[in-house]
């Protein structure tokens, strides 16, 4: 605790202590596993003639027999006046499905290869020392930026969002060729880097945005379910993508809400619980946020 | 004083979401503007086969690349940021690649949306663009050279491209064997172009719209309206008749009278047979009321 200026810069160091480095980096490591496996298997196929996934995350098949669709390329496509076929519909839901079982934006951490991107931005940021968040943007522009895109799709009847999109153009880049895209992936880094902490991910992706919606409901959920033992080292909120979603879990008890996070930007990234030496944070469902006995009611939200 | 503060708070929100509303929504303009100039394809650039009209296949294709994928040769690819065609939308180039017009038609199969139409199921049917002699000054068969490679590549052979004789005006006694596209044939596959044998192809394919011309609707060609009527559409025009000197006829080929062979009944048997004149002049002249 008196290290706490160190511990900005290296969160999770007593972590580390007590779990080891590979304990303390448990979920990032199979999160980076995650991402790049995912890349490795879209590109067996150009590099090594092995076709087990063909396509690329606007929509795939896999082994020849699992459609997988975007939904939210889908929905830009929707409104932009066009009506696929039912192949793509398929692949939408079964990717939907997954994504309210594993959790929303799990796609953000597990998946999307801008993470990457961003997550380095985000470490560099804290070598760096830079201090403060940069350009305050609220977290809510996300949600205009997909309303915007949405409304770009209808009024130009074409996918314009997919025309600048981060998240597919790096996507498709390395499966399929780059061009001059890698300038929009070093734009989100330098973004991320010096004009905004978080600000990519955190503040104005759509994609997030969307992936937020199922998020609300998904059933896989970070649990802050031994919070008593939190001594406010402060580690997890410093390694957090979306650092104002612990608080009401870790910090409610006393207004009687349940641990589990429940808020629909948790990334599901696991890192909090990695960081944590008291062993606070948990894998757990949403079936277990269930409120401490003998709590008071949950008081509603105040405005201001 | 509460309700002060919630006065300036709201007000607070008020301004921020106008502020943020504002910011994504100049955005939202700069991007509508963008995807005005960064969405089209380039002349040279071809869609596969099946492909929607370039305004609904920029809505409908979803940039997957299934259909590159599924191209069992190297036709297809996805634009990359710079190629100057509609990122990520699969485009293929004729001089490069062609489309070798599978049977089965791998690519649309593959297709998840349907930007590829699913109802093209002959590749014959499909139209990718339209080959065009785009260079008869370059084309060595203009030149009274047989090349003919066009014509023997092309997979709709016999149909997209025939040959044309012309006479060869230069030698005086040569043909011409002239390449003459056909877009009632042509699926615009790109394979006459690719084997041009010239170091520039003569032979262009670009897309359909761009080489395919329209007459105006009030266009009539009247040997077309007469096949469809059966009959002529006004008066049959009076069949002409002439008169030539006594042993001579008429060559059409150019060379005027000349005299008529032994039993070349040639155009005075028509002449006797159809002239409302007598054969002996005197008898017009001494017709009464005269001429
Ligand atoms: S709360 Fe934990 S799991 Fe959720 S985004 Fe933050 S660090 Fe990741
Ligand atoms: S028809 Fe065959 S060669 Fe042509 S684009 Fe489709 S898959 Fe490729
Ligand atoms: S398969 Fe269809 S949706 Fe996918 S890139 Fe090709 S044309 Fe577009
Ligand atoms: S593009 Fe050329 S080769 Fe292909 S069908 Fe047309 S004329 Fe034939």
């Amino acid at each position: 605790m008196a290290n706490a200026r160190l511990s900005i810069a290296t969160p999770g160091a007593e972590a580390i202590q007590l779990k080891g480095w590979l304990g303390a980096h448990k979920w990032l490591i199979l999160r980076r596993i995650s991402q790049f496996a995912i890349l490795l298997l879209f590109l067996l196929g150009p590099w090594f003639d092995l076709w087990l996934v063909k396509g690329n995350l606007a929509s795939s098949l896999t082994l020849d027999v699992l459609p997988l669709t975007d939904p939210y390329v889908l929905l830009q496509t929707l409104v932009a006046g066009m009506l696929p076929i039912s192949t793509a519909f398929l692949g939408a839901a079964i990717v939907l499905g997954f994504y309210l079982i594993v959790g929303g934006r799990s796609y953000c951490s597990w998946v999307c290869p801008v993470n990457l991107v961003t997550d380095l931005a985000s470490w560099a940021r804290r070598k760096l020392n830079i201090k403060g968040s940069g350009v305050a943007i609220d977290k809510n522009t996300r949600y205009w930026m997909l309303g915007a895109t949405l409304i770009v799709a209808m009024l130009s009847g074409s996918l314009a969002w997919e025309l600048i999109n981060p998240v597919s153009m790096m996507h498709r880049g390395i499966i399929f060729g780059m061009g001059f895209a890698w300038a929009v992936i070093l734009a989100v880094f330098i973004f991320d880097l010096f004009v905004s902490k978080h600000g990519w991910c955190g503040r104005l992706c759509p994609v997030g945005a969307f992936y937020s919606l199922p998020g609300k409901l998904s059933v896989v959920r970070v649990t802050a379910d031994k919070r008593a033992q939190c001594d406010d080292c402060m580690d997890c909120f410093v390694v957090c993508p979306e650092p104002q979603v612990i608080r009401p879990a870790l910090k409610g008890e006393a207004k009687g809400i349940g641990p589990v996070i429940m808020a629909e930007h948790c990334t599901n990234c696991g890192r909090c619980i990695d960081v944590c030496a008291e062993d606070v944070f948990h894998y757990a469902t949403r079936f277990a946020n269930r409120a401490p006995r003998n709590a008071p009611k949950p008081t509603p939200p105040v405005v201001g | 004083m509460a309700e002060k503060k919630y006065a300036i708070t709201r007000r607070k929100f008020l301004m921020d979401t106008a502020r943020t509303a504002s910011a994504v929504g100049i955005a939202a303009l700069g991007l509508g503007g963008y995807a005005r100039v960064a969405t089209g394809v380039p002349a040279p650039a071809l869609r596969p086969p099946g492909a929607l009209d370039e305004e609904r296949f920029n809505a409908a294709c979803i940039r997957c690349g299934l259909c590159v994928r599924d191209c069992p040769y190297p036709t297809l690819s996805l634009a990359e940021l710079g190629d100057g065609v509609t990122v990520g939308t699969p485009f293929f180039t004729a001089r490069e690649a062609p489309c070798e017009m599978c049977d089965d038609i791998p690519c649309v199969a593959a297709c998840p949306t349907g930007a590829l139409d699913h109802a093209l199921t002959d590749i014959n049917d499909s139209r990718m663009g339209l080959a065009l002699i785009s260079d008869h000054e370059a084309c060595i068969a203009y030149q009274g050279l047989r090349c003919e490679v066009c014509f023997n590549v092309c997979p709709v052979r016999g149909k997209a491209i025939t040959l044309e004789l012309q006479h060869n005006k230069r030698s005086g006694m040569h043909a011409l064997f002239i390449p003459v596209v056909h877009s009632e044939s042509c699926t615009g596959c790109g394979k006459c172009e690719r084997a041009c044998i010239l170091t520039e192809a003569a032979i262009k394919v670009l897309p359909f719209d761009l080489v395919k011309g329209k007459m105006q609707e009030t266009y009539r060609l009247g040997w077309k309206e007469k096949d469809k009527r059966g009959e002529a559409l006004v008066t049959p025009d009076i069949q002409h008749r002439f008169n030539l000197p006594a042993g001579e006829r008429y060559d059409y080929y150019g060379k005027g009278l000349i005299e008529k062979a032994e039993n070349d009944k040639g155009d005075d048997a028509v002449n006797k047979a159809d002239s409302p004149f007598s054969a002996n002049p005197l008898d017009t002249l001494n017709k009464k009321g005269g001429l």
